[in-house]
């Protein structure tokens, strides 16, 4: 696409080899490290919210108690929700791949403010470091969505776990706010809004989100705080206030929320069929447009979590009838991902493979997500396991697969080296047959009304629970295999070509890994990004 | 946001290196800061919303709540901060003049306004404590005498509005003095004054939500 | 409608206990069908693409085609149209279910933390038990004590949340004899999973029968008065009565006559003074090991029999 790309490098300086010790990591203002510095936090709290996941998982393997009582199951789910929730999935794609790859998509050399930036990642750290320390204090056991009066009264450290959450939700807020910033400003000659790979798109929809929604969250949380500090009585019935309120304080900010999750995940994914399939995306104006249409219509659907919350019959059709609308421009995403495989030429690497199990998976999630959105269905499943089944399949089938995938897609570029090809491959089996048959069996559960957040359930439940739970150890295993393959990758993989996978985007006409300020030569840019001929 | 730029003595500034000029450096800046006031607007915008659906479901409450605020120093300090944002422009107008003297003086009255409004609000604050007037459950229904029994959520939506813009006041004027003891310091000039500039709209957005709280606070009813 | 039934015995969906349940289940089968056709459209797609245009040399030549404005409308506007197809049904499902029938028999119910109580307009009063007469409109008139709670009965399709300091209401028509689980569905704190009710349908005339007995309780010997009344409270939830087993809170079993060591005092005597302060207000001594503050005060609640009932009980947990 770019007609004057940086060529022929002869010296071996890059923005990893460029200065060298922790203190030029942790005081570091490009971009890219900033990104890797992302990746390293949110890869270790994965890390934890997936052990915990493990945990939770073995102890709803038999009713009654297995291994831990139930305050303390309730406490591992709030971990498992809060931490993967705030501390993985929101800052995974945007912050990682997107602080990465942004900037060398439009070809500039760095996002707008990246002082901003790295305050930004250090937001998150003092976020997530405030809300560990709870695990010393109190343990909060509220469940990620903080209802009141439920946590008002509970006697936990929930204060100091939503304070927690604040901060890391400024980290949202400056991340997006740069983003947008970048996107509108820094794009290099010749690089219009519809020469910008789908990818920046994604990034560029979901920042809109995360300065829109992201503030409205951060009051909830501070009135919450009070609340519990002053008993200022907003959401308390006793002094007349409202605890329903909070919901939608909530949700108004936790709806657009899940988009800020998924909508990078579709950009990346149409990254990786163009690359693989070696052709221009099909309908690239509908699929940018789509971000945009998913972003816009999901500040108006936080109701759809609400259905049996006592908000009135009217208010719950609206929102039904909105929810269904932000069905159509999902639906046009997959259909336009799989045209372009149409006529292409597949190549079946590890990335791909991410991209046709978030397809599928994605799939999955997005019909159930009709179903939900359907309010006389929603009130039988709403709060059991088929809720908690769907948003499993649209965020860790996803966002994380796309994340997987992603990741995989742009190891070269980022460190330099390739990955073995098997073990990353071997990796996906393993993820996706162990996410089908863990989360599966939980829409079955939900349908036959196994309530969600239950510690204890009555024999009926018994073998789906089973099943799911070894489940979760495949998944297990198949993070295990990805952690070595990256290891494996990081010390012993081969020295990476400028453009592995013959892509057209503007991130591969630099070198791997890319040098401090991206590119020698500031490109130009004559064409759009997926000129594949 | 400002931080991002860094300048010399001297009349010329020195531009990131990610950026074409300065003008694109400015420009840039510039959109950074807004977004960040549409953050906080939005902010806020969940108590106006909160305070708004209250204000239906419970009119009178609301009234009897008024009516233990004082207006005359609720609007004291409305003129106080519409003064002070005349000041704070002038002290961006003063700079891309040229004319650093007259600036530094503006930012100082800027700041000297800002602090009467916390010494108002801080009179106020005790007065009430005083008379027991405390937010939600802690307000002292005996000792008010209250009429309407939840009247401790309008004071809990007080003590929230108003605590929420007196914390942005102070920061404000911290973000002042930071510009002012730049300007002594011959940072800002009339090619470069964006710290200003920025500081200045964070302000202006104070004031303008003070706009909006004294009428819904103070004369409501 | 075959194709229903068909999907339905896919679908693992509890018994239908009511209409309405039926009419659900008709929505849901019809969405898993149509769900299961596009998916397999898709994905056939896409699996039949990838061996198709599988890259064979990495010199191949690909199609360019940027869009196709007639296909794009297509599948945009056929999505459209199913959705608001099935959202129009949803509505008039959803319309039935929410219009609450007038005539009905009413029974409040009480969430609080872990137990449901309902109470019935003759003043019968029953702990994790609801029995209603078959084929009768029957109207919830539901709030909570403490936080919010959502009253759940998965055979009905039905639920609601349960929120303090306000009513919300169900209501059903049950038509098919049997018992029913009631879950809580909104997470409510340490023992949610164990806030589960029966529902009975029983036929009419064994209803007024049930209704009649229970109405006879102060009849009862004392000790028998106090099971029933440890039952309407839901006292189990939190203390066995049969062996030694730890619930939230400490077991009575074998517990009267005995003695008890208290957080931060000498070890008292489990005798009738103790066991009342500890019924009336449970804070005043907390039990080694145990947290403060979980089970509520009935300080105002219960009468002097009632609570001389309970103690009669407690001491026959033998």
């Amino acid at each position: 696409m770019a007609t004057a790309a940086a060529h022929g490098h002869g010296s071996d300086k890059n923005y990893l080899n460029e200065s060298s010790g922790l203190w030029s990591w942790l005081t570091t203002l490009d971009h890219k490290r900033i990104g890797i510095m992302y990746f390293i936090s949110v890869l270790i709290f994965f890390l934890l919210g997936g052990i915990m996941a493990l945990l939770l998982r073995i102890e709803l393997m038999y009713p009654g108690q297995t291994i831990m009582s139930a305050d303390t199951y309730n406490q591992v789910m709030t971990y498992h929700g809060s931490i993967m929730v705030f501390m993985v999935i929101i800052p995974g794609i945007p912050a990682i791949l997107g602080n990465f790859f942004l900037p060398l998509h439009i070809g500039a050399k760095d996002v707008a403010f990246p002082r901003l930036n790295l305050l930004s990642w250090y937001c998150l750290m003092a976020g997530a470091l405030l809300a560990f320390t709870t695990l010393i204090t109190h343990k909060v056991d509220t469940g990620w969505t903080f209802y009141t009066p439920y946590s008002i009264k509970t006697g936990t450290s929930v204060t100091t776990m939503v304070v927690a959450a604040f901060i890391m939700g400024v980290s949202s807020i400056l991340t997006g706010l740069n983003f947008i910033a970048t996107v509108h400003k820094l794009r290099a000659p010749g690089m219009t809004m519809y020469r910008i790979p789908l990818f920046v798109w994604a990034i560029y929809s979901t920042a809109i989100l995360q300065v829109l929604a992201t503030p409205v969250l951060g009051i909830t949380l501070l009135l919450l705080s009070v609340e519990r500090a002053f008993g200022v009585g907003i959401f308390d019935p006793a002094l007349g206030g409202d605890p329903v309120l909070f919901q939608h304080f909530f949700w108004f900010y936790s709806h657009p929320a899940v988009y800020i999750m998924i909508l990078p995940a579709m950009g990346v994914i149409s990254e990786l069929i163009t690359t693989f399939s070696r052709k221009v995306i099909f309908g690239y104006t509908a699929i940018a447009y789509s971000s945009l249409g998913i972003a816009g219509v999901s500040f108006f659907v936080w109701g759809h979590h609400m259905f049996v919350s006592g908000q009135s019959t009217i208010a719950g059709i609206v929102f039904s009838f909105l929810t269904m609308l932000v069905g159509v421009p999902t639906a046009i995403k997959m259909f336009n991902w799989i045209a372009t495989m149409y006529k292409g030429s597949i190549q079946m690497q590890s990335p791909m493979l991410f991209a046709m199990g978030f397809m599928f998976l994605f799939g999955i999630g997005g019909v159930t997500g009709i179903m939900l959105a359907v309010i006389p269905i929603n009130v039988h499943f709403h709060d059991t396991y088929f809720v908690v089944a769907h948003f499993h399949y649209v965020m860790v089938g996803g966002t994380l697969m796309a994340i997987m995938g992603g990741f995989y897609y742009w190891f070269p570029k980022m460190f330099g080296k390739m990955y073995n090809e098997m073990t990353a491959r071997l990796s996906f089996v393993f993820i996706f047959i162990g996410f089908n048959v863990t989360f599966f069996p939980q829409f079955i559960l939900g349908a036959m009304g196994m309530p969600r957040r239950y510690f204890d359930y009555i024999p009926a439940y018994y073998s789906l629970n089973a099943i799911s739970t070894v489940g979760s150890w495949l998944i297990a295993i198949g993070f295990l295999i990805a952690l070595y393959t990256i290891i494996n990758g990081l010390t012993k993989g081969e020295k990476a070509p400028m453009n592995p996978w013959g892509s057209k985007t503007l991130e591969w006409t630099t070198s791997s890994p890319p040098p401090h300020s991206n590119f020698d030569v500031e490109p130009v840019i004559t064409a759009g990004p997926y000129e594949y001929r | 946001m400002s931080t991002d730029s860094h300048s010399v003595k001297g009349h010329e500034h020195h531009f990131a290196h990610h950026f074409r000029s300065a003008e694109h450096e400015y420009e840039t800046t510039k959109e950074g800061i807004w977004l960040f006031m549409v953050t906080e607007i939005l902010m806020f915008g969940g108590l106006f919303i909160g305070y708004s659906i209250f204000h239906n479901i419970y009119p009178e409450m609301f009234a009897e709540g008024a009516s233990y605020l004082d207006w005359k120093m609720g609007f004291l300090n409305t003129l106080v901060l519409i003064f002070s944002s005349l000041t704070m422009a002038l002290g961006i107008f003063f700079l891309q003049k040229n004319e650093q003297k007259k600036a530094v003086m503006s930012l100082a009255i800027t700041i000297l306004c800002g602090a009467i409004f916390m010494v108002v609000k801080y009179f106020e604050y005790t007065h009430k404590f005083h008379l027991g007037i405390f937010p939600g459950r802690l307000l002292d229904v005996a000792k008010v005498g209250v009429h309407h029994a939840n009247l401790g959520m309008y004071f809990g939506f007080y003590y929230c509005m108003t605590g929420l813009h007196g914390i942005h006041v102070l920061l404000g004027m911290g973000l002042i003095s930071w510009v002012l003891f730049r300007t002594l310091r011959g940072d800002f000039n009339s090619n470069y004054y964006t710290a200003v500039e920025g500081v200045g709209i964070f302000w202006h957005i104070i004031d303008l939500i003070w706009i909006f709280l004294f009428p819904l606070l103070y004369l409501v009813g | 409608m075959m194709w229903f039934n068909l999907a339905q015995a896919q679908s693992f969906m509890p018994t239908e206990g009511t209409k309405i349940a039926t009419q659900v289940d008709n929505l849901y089968g019809f969405l898993l069908v149509a769900s299961l056709i596009s998916f397999l459209i898709l994905m056939g797609g896409m699996t039949f693409f990838v061996f198709k245009y599988k890259r064979r040399t990495n010199k191949d030549k690909t199609g360019y085609i940027t869009h196709n404005t007639f296909l794009e409308f297509l599948w945009s506007f056929i999505p459209l149209v199913i959705f608001l197809g099935v959202f129009a049904w949803g509505w008039l499902i959803y319309h039935e279910m929410r219009s609450m029938p007038k005539d009905a028999l009413e029974v409040h119910v009480f969430g609080k933390q872990w137990a449901w109580e309902f109470e019935y307009k003759s003043g019968v009063k029953a702990g994790n038990l609801l029995v209603v007469p078959v084929n009768k409109d029957v109207k919830l008139i539901m709030t909570s004590k403490d936080v919010i709670h959502s009253f759940y009965i998965p055979s009905f399709r039905i639920k609601q949340d349960v929120i303090p300091g306000r009513y919300t209401a169900l209501w059903f028509n049950a038509d098919k004899l049997g018992e029913y689980h009631v879950f809580c569905a909104e997470f409510c704190g340490t023992q949610h999973s164990g806030m589960l009710a029966t529902l009975k349908v029983v036929p009419q005339a064994e209803y007024e029968a049930w209704l009649e007995d229970e109405s006879q309780v102060g009849s009862l010997p004392l000790a028998k008065r106090g099971e029933k009344l440890f039952a309407v409270k839901a006292c189990a939830s939190c203390h066995s009565v049969a062996d030694a087993a730890t619930k939230v809170g400490p077991t009575l079993w074998k517990k009267f006559g005995t003695k008890e060591s208290i957080e931060g005092m000498v070890d008292v005597d489990v005798d009738e003074n103790y066991l009342r302060e500890s019924i009336l207000n449970p804070n005043a001594k907390i039990v080694k090991g145990f947290p403060k503050g979980v089970m509520p005060a009935f300080q105002g609640q219960l009468n002097e029999t009632e609570l001389n009932a309970l103690i009669e009980y407690v001491k026959t947990l033998k």
